[in-house]
């Protein structure tokens, strides 16, 4: 299985994002999406920036795909994203129908985890339109994935989410700029602030969700280290690792280690708890709710947010 | 205000054929049902319609003249495939007036076995944008478009000046504050989201409990409000309870409350929308008359007369009592809101 970094969904300097991918040239990684998909506003990195940071990957061998904006309502957000789509050099990730509109029938893409692909007559219909890759939404379980991976189209590449935070929900309404009684229109780009989101607690003081911008994510890294076997059976070609602000380059080394016979599943396990703050989840995967965590060997639930 | 604003249908809820009958009585134009078959949004115990009673619901709104909409608006997986195809042969073979679908490969076989069936988009299909409704349009022929709780009026009035198909959008009911078709919060809590079962926050993962601190909500284990002895205890929606965020406890996500757009009636006339909906097939029948007769009144009131269109007292204080939290917002529609 090849390894994915996927895109950035937090508002980082453009100097840390430079750096975040120069870290990246050296590691195991073998693909990279590049691109701002959660808010038009954050333009701290320009589609030339990112495009220049496409070929610095590119030279260090990396295959990239450049990601669009999964929310999208204003004409300004059109036209950036049919720019991307007309780059004429990079794949594109359509994480909006909009996107698949300008891409379908034009060029291979690969499906968004933010396209509801949820059954192999969607991802053949897909399918007939040149997409090479799809990104399993993060709520489906092994069962439908299995008989998604019986019926997928020939030369159909399959991606999962490996590890981080897991994207659950978008709104109109800016969370972090709402926790700082700020206007969406005059947010002061305060998402800079919080280079990993905004943690959120139940009143009993259990951390539940992220706030990022217009996104929320589960505050529990799904980590799916313990199941790459599962995975690898399934026929997945791709697993993603979502970027983070820290210990990004040690989290590959470990997926990679693990993937290749160099380290025990379970010591992995072990060493990536260093980089979960706030827990670890694994549900989804069982076709369960998605916060708990599900020890592989003995199959014991845990629950990340328990009362 | 345009002389030549057009009227706004007005679609209404039914879980069941007695709220059917009580839209159709109160003057909606068009009435929404699920199947009950776990292929709709609102996959409630006791709710929705057999085929017979679809057949039956049809016939009577067909003799007093309003159209059926039929709600199919889940991603079926693969064990559900067969029920959601099964559901469509059925729908066609009603001859509903729409199917409202959310699941492009749903409605590619629409395409392929039944050409002459009107397809609605879903609100759960995500499309916010001129590019993704003629998306929809080009590839499955869908002549209306349910507009997620997400754009500003602006943006309401720019979509339908750029999509050749009818739009129709949210104008009173629950909130859903997150872009509907694009959540995953509650199989994130429960296992099960209104995508893969056609629930939001499913009552079997409810459970209440009495503390020294209060009455409180849980969603499978998960704190989702604290209420004091005096307050009025509501269904946890756990987008709605209060969270702390940097040590401030408040709605960090929504409050509890409902979207009522009757002051913007005169608008969005104006600017070609062409249906209103309300939300809420999972309420009862005196809730289904009520809202129906009121929101009735309004449109005809505005369509007679859009220029000195208020929306009077009466309904406010009517609508906002049937109200989650007993309060009204304009959600996305006012800027300020986002």
């Amino acid at each position: 299985m090849k390894i994915s970094v996927g895109p950035i969904s937090y508002f980082w300097e453009r100097q840390k994002v430079f750096d975040f991918y120069k870290d990246l040239e050296e590691s195991a990684v073998d693909i990279v999406y590049l691109g701002e998909t959660i808010c038009s506003k954050r333009r701290e990195v320009s589609l030339v920036d990112w495009l220049e940071i496409a070929n610095q990957l590119t030279k260090a061998g990396k295959e990239v795909v450049l990601s669009t904006l999964t929310l999208i309502e204003a004409a300004s957000e059109l036209s950036l994203q049919g720019r991307i789509a007309k780059n004429g050099q990079y794949t594109v990730e359509a994480n909006d129908m909009a996107a698949i509109h300008k891409l379908g029938g034009q060029q291979p893409f690969v499906i968004g985890p933010h396209i509801n692909t949820y059954n192999s007559d969607t991802l053949e219909l897909f399918n007939d339109m040149e997409a090479c890759r799809w990104v399993i939404p993060v709520e489906l379980g092994n069962e439908t994935i299995s008989r998604m991976q019986q019926h997928r189209p020939v030369g159909m590449e399959t991606e999962i989410f490996a590890f981080g935070n897991l994207p659950l929900a978008f709104s109109a309404r800016c969370y972090t700029a709402r926790a700082h009684n700020k206007p969406k229109d005059s947010c002061d780009f305060i998402c800079l602030d919080y280079p990993d989101g905004l943690p959120m607690f139940t009143q009993a003081k259990e951390p539940f969700l992220i706030l990022n911008g217009i996104q929320t994510q589960s505050v529990a890294k799904q980590n799916l280290v313990t199941l790459l076997d599962d995975v690898n059976e399934l026929g997945i070609d791709v697993i993603r690792i979502m970027p983070q602000s820290e210990g990004m380059t040690e989290i590959i080394k470990i997926f990679y280690k693990v993937l290749n016979g160099k380290m025990q599943a379970e010591t992995a396990l072990e060493k990536l708890d260093a980089f979960q703050l706030y827990g670890k989840c694994n549900g989804y995967w069982f076709g369960e709710e998605g916060m708990i965590w599900i020890d592989n060997s003995s199959k014991q639930k845990d629950n990340c947010c328990g009362a | 205000m345009s002389r030549l604003s057009q009227k706004i249908d007005l679609i209404c809820p039914a879980g069941n054929l007695p709220a059917l009958r009580a839209a159709v009585d109160n003057g909606a134009d068009a009435i929404y049902i699920g199947f009950r078959d776990g292929t709709n949004a609102r996959n409630f115990p006791g709710l929705n319609f057999s085929h017979e009673e679809a057949r039956r619901g049809r016939d009577y709104a067909r003799q007093n003249g309003v159209s059926i909409f039929l709600a199919m608006n889940t991603y079926p997986q693969a064990e559900q495939w067969q029920a959601a195809i099964r559901a469509i042969n059925m729908a066609a073979e009603i001859e509903v007036d729409a199917l409202i679908l959310a699941d492009p490969g749903l409605m590619n076989y629409c395409k392929k076995t039944h050409p002459g069936l009107r397809l609605h988009l879903s609100v759960q299909a995500s499309a916010t944008n001129r590019d993704a409704i003629c998306f929809y349009h080009e590839k499955f022929n869908i002549q209306r478009v349910v507009l997620p709780r997400v754009l500003s009026l602006s943006q309401v009035r720019q979509v339908i000046k750029e999509v050749p198909v009818e739009v129709e959008v949210f104008g009173f009911g629950s909130l859903c504050v997150m872009v509907e078709g694009r959540c995953a919060l509650s199989s994130y809590v429960t296992g099960e989201s209104p995508n893969t079962a056609g629930v939001c926050s499913p009552a079997h993962a409810v459970r209440w409990k009495e503390t020294a601190e209060g009455r409180q909500s849980y969603l499978n284990n998960v704190l989702i409000e604290r209420y004091n002895k005096d307050e009025p205890a509501g269904y946890p929606t756990l987008c709605k309870g209060r969270f702390y965020v940097e040590d401030n406890l408040y709605h960090a996500i929504e409050e509890p409350t409902s979207l009522n757009l009757l002051e913007l009636l005169p608008d969005l006339m104006a600017c070609g929308v062409k249906a209103i909906k309300v939300e809420g097939r999972q309420r009862s029948k005196a809730y289904v008359s009520q809202v129906t007769r009121i929101l009735r009144q309004a449109l005809d009131a505005c369509f007679s007369n859009p220029d000195d269109f208020v929306p009077n007292a009466d309904w406010i204080a009517q609508l906002n009592m049937l109200a989650e939290g007993s309060c009204h917002t304009l959600g996305a529609y006012h800027r300020p809101w986002q």
